[in-house]
């Protein structure tokens, strides 16, 4: 499944963001950042406890079930009050959620969170970006591994002079990207696809930012 | 139209480079120096683009103040900073300037250098920047718009012979020729019995190969560049050399090694010639070719 992944903002960072604010509500989330542990119920507690003892009065909190999902009105409409007595809100989901959120409610909103990418679980508390959504997949080509999103670079006609041992120049725990897919497509007999020199890529696949609109036939 | 370098290429004879890397400002005092010492003494000199994306003085820049002292740039060009619009602004600049050398690269990640929070842009590879240089040679812009007025250019490429894995460099090495490279310069090379089997597969395509020659400046900085740099790999036996030079004499080892192995390409017509880095001590240069005995 995937996950969007969030780390923290700094302390001082959200210290900043409040400033101002004496009152707060606090909003988690039930999916991905109580996966990550960066915004389910203990998150939401420990930052209510920090809050607090900054000073802060913290007028509720509230872990909704999907933040991103358009059900996430219903589950504020619950804690209206409480809201309605805060000076911000500071949410504790990604920035899907944040903004979602912040599209029902007429109040000021605080990230607590970075949202880093949109990431798939490949191991138990492990998290890989394996697709940026760049609208003109190649991955056809490449056995099956997106070098516009494993390789730091986004390079598409194999290695720069970076890779070594199969790891990437900017981080030892990276796997090089055209090092896994060399072997990948070794291992399939179709290394003449890593042969062809790909022309340069096309950006417009969908012009940021992205929209959708389906049509019936 | 033939570049100088171009023509020194073609000769036949063992072709030496060098490398300029512009200042951080605008105090061109201590390249200009540089330039002058090595500018009859190597068939052309590289200035480097932003190396290790440190911001300094443009390579476009560098390869002007080389041109007007008298000397043959190669113009180093990375696409890390430039999009296909600007890369392609700058070819048409190089050449209008009588730049017409360049070697095409990808770039060091952001990250390596002093601005690391910048937008990274790699529109463009160095295989697919070598096709740009040959199109906008047949009259159009890669949008296949005309041209008026064109460029001419000697265009190289890098590859690294002590990657590991190898085999993904190769594929892509050929993939740099396929797409024009005519001359290749390699990053650092010590393990010269390990270059002779790479030149067995390079010698067979229709390119010219330079070897890098990196100058050892102590052990300590062989050991880092063994820790830090992708694709250098310094043999023990080099570092144990350079440990036990006697006090005061570890550079002149170091030129007294890069100059054996230099000469020893040299004899044994490994390739077509050499890329002398000596990072930060251009000047000595000349005594690594006298050492070679080039000079």
């Amino acid at each position: 499944m995937i996950r969007s992944i969030t780390q923290p903002k700094a302390e001082k960072e959200i210290d900043l963001l409040l400033s101002g604010s004496g009152r707060i509500f606090i909003i988690g989330c039930g999916t991905c950042v109580t996966l990550t542990r960066t915004g389910g119920e203990p998150e939401v507690r420990a930052m209510q406890e920090q809050l607090s003892g900054k000073g802060k009065l913290i007028t509720g909190h509230l872990v909704v079930p999907v933040a991103c999902d358009n059900l996430t009105t219903d589950a504020l409409a619950e804690y209206g009050q409480q809201i309605d007595q805060a000076d911000a809100l500071l949410i504790m989901t990604c920035a899907f959620g944040v903004q979602t959120i912040a599209g029902q409610l007429k109040k000021m909103v605080v990230p607590a969170l970075d949202t880093l990418f949109i990431g798939k679980e490949t191991a138990v508390g492990e998290y890989n970006e394996i697709c940026t959504q760049c609208g003109t997949c190649i991955i056809g080509e490449t056995g099956g591994i997106c070098p516009v999103t494993s390789c730091h670079k986004g390079l598409v006609n194999g290695p720069c002079g970076g890779t070594d041992s199969g790891k990437c120049e900017i981080d030892r725990r990276k796997d090089c990207a055209w090092t896994m897919i060399y072997n990948r497509l070794a291992d399939l007999g179709r290394l003449d696809s890593m042969r062809r020199l790909q022309p340069p890529r096309n950006y417009l696949g969908e012009p940021t930012p992205g929209k959708m609109i389906l049509t019936e036939q | 139209m033939v570049s100088a370098f171009q023509k020194a290429l073609k000769s036949g004879k063992f072709v030496v480079t060098c490398e300029a890397a512009p200042p951080k400002g605008t105090n061109l005092e201590r390249m200009a120096h540089d330039i002058e010492l090595l500018k009859d003494k190597v068939d052309a000199i590289n200035v480097t683009d932003h190396q290790s994306s440190v911001m300094r003085f443009p390579s476009l820049g560098g390869a002007l103040l080389v041109k007007e002292i008298g000397g043959e740039p190669i113009l180093q060009m990375t696409c890390r900073d430039r999009n296909r619009l600007a890369l392609q602004a700058d070819l048409l600049l190089a050449s209008y300037k009588g730049i017409h050398n360049v070697l095409c690269l990808t770039g060091d990640s952001i990250m390596l250098g002093d601005h690391k929070e910048a937008k990274a842009v790699f529109d463009l590879d160095s295989s697919q920047l070598l096709g740009v240089v040959r199109k906008l040679e047949a009259g159009k812009d890669i949008s296949g718009n005309d041209l008026d007025g064109g460029v001419s250019f000697c265009a190289g490429a890098i590859v690294t012979p002590e990657a590991d894995p190898l085999e993904p460099q190769l594929i892509k090495f050929e993939k740099k020729i396929e797409a024009g490279a005519e001359f290749i310069q390699t990053q650092a090379v010590f393990d010269l019995d390990r270059f002779k089997k790479f030149m067995e597969y390079a010698g067979q395509f229709n390119v010219k190969i330079l070897a890098g020659i990196i100058l050892l400046t102590s052990a300590p900085m062989a050991r880092f560049m063994n820790n830090n740099i992708a694709g250098v790999f310094v043999p023990q036996d080099l570092i144990d050399e350079m440990a036990s030079a006697p006090k005061g004499q570890v550079l002149a080892r170091g030129i007294e090694i890069a100059g054996r192995m230099i000469k020893r390409i040299h004899e044994e017509k490994m390739c077509d010639g050499v890329h002398i880095m000596a990072i930060n001590k251009e000047e000595l240069v000349p005594d690594i070719m006298s050492e070679a005995g080039l000079i």
